[in-house]
């Protein structure tokens, strides 16, 4: 493998891992709170649908995303009200989130744009547009090895890839620099603890539901508006159960999620150029194979035999005020 | 205490939710501007209104039941088993072998060897998220998501590879030879003048499901492992207390769970496909755990939900054939039954309790000795 196609695949990678890290940065908020979410998919997806619809409809992707994160924001808040006020089961909750999104999603497109479940083509200032970073042409040339990396790797990608990157010490800032965030995670390990302390425990778990909705809503915008340009029925194929996988990867941790985000987003890509593992490793490796590795990692990890994931202690149970 | 009278939790709140969900599936279709009575009359007629619809109903109900009953048994170790999905895929896997590879001289051989291929295969990928449960404390519901995935890659891998005949371009095994054909209702019940379920694929694999309905039932209720389940189920430490091992409980319940939705197999791969195709399960495994939720558990429950659902499924079909409706419109019915019956339980629950509380006939006057409650 050439140094170029490395580039290429590396920078497949960072677009095809910044869905994946928006949506297990949101997990992690909401994980960390003590709110289990297997709902990512779906918040993803009604969000990748409506980001698209709506920029379709007004040309403005701006627009768009706003919508998507609201329809992202709406289904946390089903969650919340089904795991936080009604102290029902989070799991079946969130089952019932990926399936409301993945039905309501065709059902309105169809009716509304009547393409068989899809939106129109987006493009224009409908899309994000990529973003040039200063001196990348001239470093391109200029500069051996630095400058294409620059170039190639770093610049060139849409709005949304930075901020899930910048999103990363945010989170990391927040969790654990912030008063805010020692009570959150404090929240996530033993509730009765905060209410103790006189903050609410339900604020504060609707506090990271939404911050969930803010940022799968991001992670779904991308989908349609960045990676593609349209929403397609069931487009997200698994990511916010590749992000749930990544998240559990990373032990609930910022900066482990980066890195599990970019590892499997680093499969996805591979996936993509099954010429360049045949050059390279001499022998064809099935597709099927790094579809899988993800899912086949997580359960390495989940067994605990290469380094335990601990989840939150108080994760995926409603917290009820003694009376 | 009991809040409510118990025909109000077993039949008034699976009610209710259904009707809360039933309603506001009503405004969906409000919304993208059809009729709803006249969608509701257009999917019983197609899924009611003859043999034919019949037919179709009853096929997809005896899937229901099979994926129904593995969550529910589960759901009683209180272990919620998410990978139905993949478990029933396995099965295809397992049916397919048994049926390909072996020469069945009868199709009654042919089930009984198909369904214990389905039920192992089923059980088999069940098998290591239980046992890391059981063993590592792996959370249950995430393993069997990523065995979902990892299932869906195998037979992606197999059916692309080494199980599609040459020369065919399709993802998908060679038929199965004809004496593992399972009879139909139309073989069974058409008369010389008249047919029957013509065309239909409900066959013999409903009878199956239904003895299938009658055993779980036995178990949990009238055999001692049944009660060690269910002990289990209510509270672990109690269960271990009494002597009952966790491990060998966890992977029992899984194996068994994984083995019922394992077995749906006989019914869409052997009883309808006739061979192995990509993407055979159709997300039954996951209508499994609406099936369990609406049925509390209880395997005459999951009969009658699964016959809900079968006629959710038949009558959307028709839906999407005859209107501008799209066949995902089951999907939301699904998901609000999910989220009626499972999530928002207490939201219909705690008003219900509330209500039966103050309509019981005024207690007697307590006396001193007895602490007020």
């Amino acid at each position: 493998m050439d140094f170029l196609t490395l580039l290429q695949v590396l920078d497949t990678t960072i677009r095809l891992a910044t869905p994946l890290l928006l949506a297990c940065l949101a997990g992690l908020f909401s994980e960390r709170a003590g709110i289990f979410d297997i709902g990512l998919e779906g918040k993803m997806l009604a969000s990748a649908f409506l980001t698209a619809a709506v920029a379709a409809v007004t040309g403005s992707v701006l627009i768009g995303t706003a919508a998507g994160i609201g329809a992202a924001l709406m289904l946390s808040g089903i969650h919340g009200l089904a795991s936080i006020t009604f102290r029902g089961n989070q799991l079946i909750s969130g089952v019932a989130i990926n399936f409301l999104a993945a039905g309501l999603t065709v059902v309105i497109a169809q009716s509304w744009f009547g393409q068989g479940g899809r939106t129109p083509q987006l493009s224009g200032s409908a899309r994000f547009e990529t973003i040039d970073l200063p001196l990348a042409g001239e470093m391109r040339g200029d500069i051996p090895f630095i400058g294409p990396i620059y170039a190639e790797l770093i610049s060139g990608h849409s709005l949304l890839v930075y901020i899930g990157l910048l999103a990363v010490p945010v989170t990391w800032w927040v969790l654990f620099r912030t008063r805010f965030g020692l009570r959150l995670r404090a929240v996530g390990e033993n509730p009765a603890a905060v209410d103790t302390a006189g903050i609410s425990v339900v604020g504060l778990r609707f506090a990271a539901v939404a911050i969930c909705g803010l940022l799968t809503g991001l992670a779904g915008a991308y989908l349609s508006t960045g990676l593609q340009a349209g929403f397609v029925k069931d487009m997200t194929a698994g990511r916010g159960y590749i992000a749930l996988a990544a998240l559990i990867f990373a032990k609930w941790r910022p900066w482990y999620a980066l890195g599990a985000c970019l590892l499997f987003g680093f499969l996805q890509a591979l996936a993509l150029r099954p010429d360049v593992i045949e050059s390279t490793l001499g022998f064809e490796v099935g597709v099927q194979l790094l579809d899988a590795l993800p899912y086949i990692l997580t359960v390495v990890i989940l067994a605990g035999f290469v380094g335990r994931a601990i989840p939150p202690r108080a994760g995926g149970e409603p917290y009820v005020k003694e009376r | 205490m009991q809040k409510m009278p118990q025909w109000a939790d077993v039949v008034l709140i699976p009610l209710i939710s259904l009707i809360l969900a039933a309603l506001l599936s009503a405004l969906v279709i409000l919304a993208i501007g059809e009729n709803p009575w006249a969608a509701l009359k257009l999917m019983v007629e197609g899924s009611l209104g003859s043999t034919y619809a019949w037919g179709y109903t009853l096929y997809y109900t005896t899937n229901f039941i099979f994926t129904g009953l593995a969550v529910a048994i589960a759901i009683h170790a209180r272990l919620f088993n998410i990978g139905g999905e993949g478990q029933a895929m396995l099965g295809g896997l397992g049916v397919a072998l048994i049926a390909l590879f072996i020469p069945w001289p009868h199709w009654t051989l042919a089930l009984l060897g198909g369904a214990v291929g389905a039920a192992l295969f089923g059980a088999a990928w069940a098998l290591i998220p239980a046992w890391l449960q059981a063993k590592r404390g792996s959370h249950i519901v995430i393993t069997t998501i990523m065995f979902n995935f990892i299932a869906a890659a195998l037979l992606n891998y197999l059916l692309i590879g080494a199980l599609k005949p040459s020369g065919s371009m399709e993802p998908a095994t060679g038929r199965f030879p004809e004496a593992t054909h399972l009879p139909t209702f139309q073989d069974m019940f058409s008369t010389a003048e008249t047919a029957l379920f013509r065309g239909a694929p409900v066959n013999v694999s409903f009878f199956v499901a239904l003895l299938a309905c009658v055993a779980v039932w036995a178990l949990i209720w009238r055999t001692r492992l049944g009660y060690e389940i269910r002990a289990f189920g209510q509270s672990e430490s109690a269960a271990k207390y009494a002597g009952i091992s966790p491990t060998r409980i966890i992977v029992v319940t899984m194996l068994m769970s994984g083995g019922l939705a394992g077995m749906m197999a006989i019914n869409n791969v052997m009883g309808e496909a006739e061979r192995l195709v990509l993407n055979a399960v159709e997300g039954a495994g996951f209508i499994g755990i609406a099936v369990a939720l609406m049925g509390r558990s209880h395997p005459f429950g999951v009969l009658l939900a699964a016959l809900l659902f079968g006629f959710l499924y038949q009558g959307g079909a028709e839906l999407a054939l005859w209107t501008s409706i799209p066949r995902e419109l089951i999907v939301v019915i699904q998901a609000l039954v999910i989220l009626f019956t499972g999530a928002l339980d207490n939201m219909v629950r705690m008003p219900l309790e509330a209500m039966f509380l103050r309509l019981r006939p005024a207690p007697k006057p307590a006396r001193k000795t007895e602490p007020a409650e």
